[in-house]
């Protein structure tokens, strides 16, 4: 018996990918393999440790985890889909993955697009964390360079790019009123 | 691919999906799958069909009443953990809820799932157990409601039959002169605890008179043990009726030395929590 062959429609990063694939394919494995998004890394395939995460309608779940089939109705942002549009061909950083470079919260760099969308949804829910509350974010996902400092750092530091560009709107929005 | 391969489905009627487990013997069903995908991954687990209820219609709710809460087979660990109604309700849902794996696992797992599971590691099968909830199935022969009493039949093993889904689990509301209380040791938050107990007391003035412990990952099914009669020697009762097993995560002397320790903790802070609740 020759295995089904599904025809899969994924939403990611705003656009739409037409795949062809079988019932086991890992979403993780699409991403990469049928969509041409390397950016989303597999780490342990088994849930553990993080890499693979992606945001799925805005929430972050391990794309390891998951079936391409089963992702059909989903919006998926992967860590490609975090950089801004600003009319250049490479985009501009987002906060977070500006803060990353800031602190050098890269490191050797495997980790960090798990990192990147934990992180992105994170300040989403929780804008302005303590340093605890930044680790306690960071919890699920494993970084083997085996330093979380930088990591830590950044999460802090994406928290105050995120509130300067929040002042700067409020202000310029102001200054149009006046 | 690491999965062995399986055929798919993802039915929009409960109708169609039990139609389609009960005509094949070797399909499993497919909730969060944050626990069935790494199984498939490591090919412990070699399904000859998976049935997705992703798109039932229906399944997503958290509904609470003054009976308990009510979690439909599709509703989210993180969704159960963010409703301030049932945490009202019965308390030791969203303690023990904020012990299950990551956030990032819980936006995708399915508190009812994890119950069927039967893992006796994980903290939902033993919460049910200790408060005497139940969990709705459903098949092609009609529905019934399980008893957590009779629903863990052994590791990773419910009572369930092959053809059916668990579609609700019910936890009864905490009473008004009672208390809960969770805590479990882990080697990092959020992995699987070593051991982890849950206490339920209940108070006539100030005097415990009724107080019942649930213990996950000590034993290879979530054990329950009465202790209202020797409340002098908590732990030691419990220890009785438990057998704690040696894994590769700790020996059974350290998990009986856990126990030891976080009995007496849970069962003061339960007490703590009805006196807190009778007094407010």
């Amino acid at each position: 018996m020759s295995e089904q062959i599904h025809d899969v429609r994924l939403h990611v990063n705003g656009s739409v990918h037409e795949v062809r694939v079988p019932a086991r394919r890992l979403l993780s494995d699409a991403l990469r393999h049928d969509c041409g998004l390397t950016g989303t890394h597999v780490g342990c395939e088994h849930g553990v440790c993080g890499a693979c995460t992606v945001l799925v309608d805005g929430a972050p779940m391990r794309s390891c985890l998951m079936l391409a089939v089963s992702a059909v109705d989903a919006e998926i942002t992967t860590v490609e889909g975090l950089t801004e549009d600003d009319g250049t061909p490479q985009g501009r950083l987002s906060p977070v993955q500006q803060a990353f470079s800031d602190c050098h919260g890269l490191q050797c760099g495997f980790c960090t697009p798990g990192f990147l969308t934990t992180i992105t949804a994170g300040l989403e829910e929780n804008p302005d964390p303590t340093e605890d509350e930044a680790r306690e974010m960071i919890a699920g996902n494993l970084c083997r360079c085996t330093g979380y400092q930088n990591i830590v750092k950044s999460v802090l530091r994406a928290a105050e790019i995120n509130a300067e560009a929040d002042a700067k709107s409020k202000a310029d929005a102001g200054q149009e009123r006046a | 691919m690491k999965p062995a391969p399986f055929a798919y489905l993802r039915p929009s009627t409960l109708e169609e999906a039990l139609a389609a487990l009960a005509g094949e013997q070797g399909a499993k069903v497919l909730a969060g799958g944050q626990s069935l995908v790494p199984l498939l991954s490591m090919r412990l687990a070699a399904p000859s069909m998976l049935i997705d209820i992703n798109a039932l219609p229906d399944l997503g709710h958290v509904t609470c009443d003054e009976a308990g809460v009510r979690v439909g087979a599709l509703a989210r660990h993180a969704h159960v953990l963010a409703s301030t109604e049932a945490a009202a309700a019965q308390p030791l849902v969203a303690m023990a809820l904020a012990n299950v794996a990551h956030p990032t696992i819980r936006n995708r797992g399915t508190t009812v799932g994890s119950i069927v599971h039967a893992d006796a590691a994980a903290e939902m099968p033993m919460v049910l157990r200790l408060l005497e909830g139940s969990v709705d199935v459903a098949s092609v022969r009609g529905r019934r409601t399980i008893p957590a009493a009779e629903l863990f039949a052994g590791p990773l093993e419910s009572t369930l039959a092959h053809d059916e889904i668990a579609v609700e689990a019910f936890f009864p509301a905490l009473a008004p002169r009672a208390g809960v209380a969770f805590q479990e040791i882990s080697r990092r938050h959020g992995d699987y605890a070593l051991v982890g107990v849950a206490a339920l007391v209940e108070l006539e003035g100030d005097e415990v008179v009724r107080a019942r412990l649930g213990y996950l990952s000590v034993s290879d099914v979530p054990v329950v043990v009465d202790v209202s009669g020797s409340l002098a020697d908590p732990a030691g009762a419990a220890l009785a009726e438990l057998e704690p097993v040696d894994d590769i995560h700790a020996t059974a002397d350290y998990r009986a030395h856990l126990v030891r320790v976080l009995t007496p903790r849970v069962l003061a802070a339960a007490t703590d929590h009805a006196r807190q609740r009778m007094n407010a």
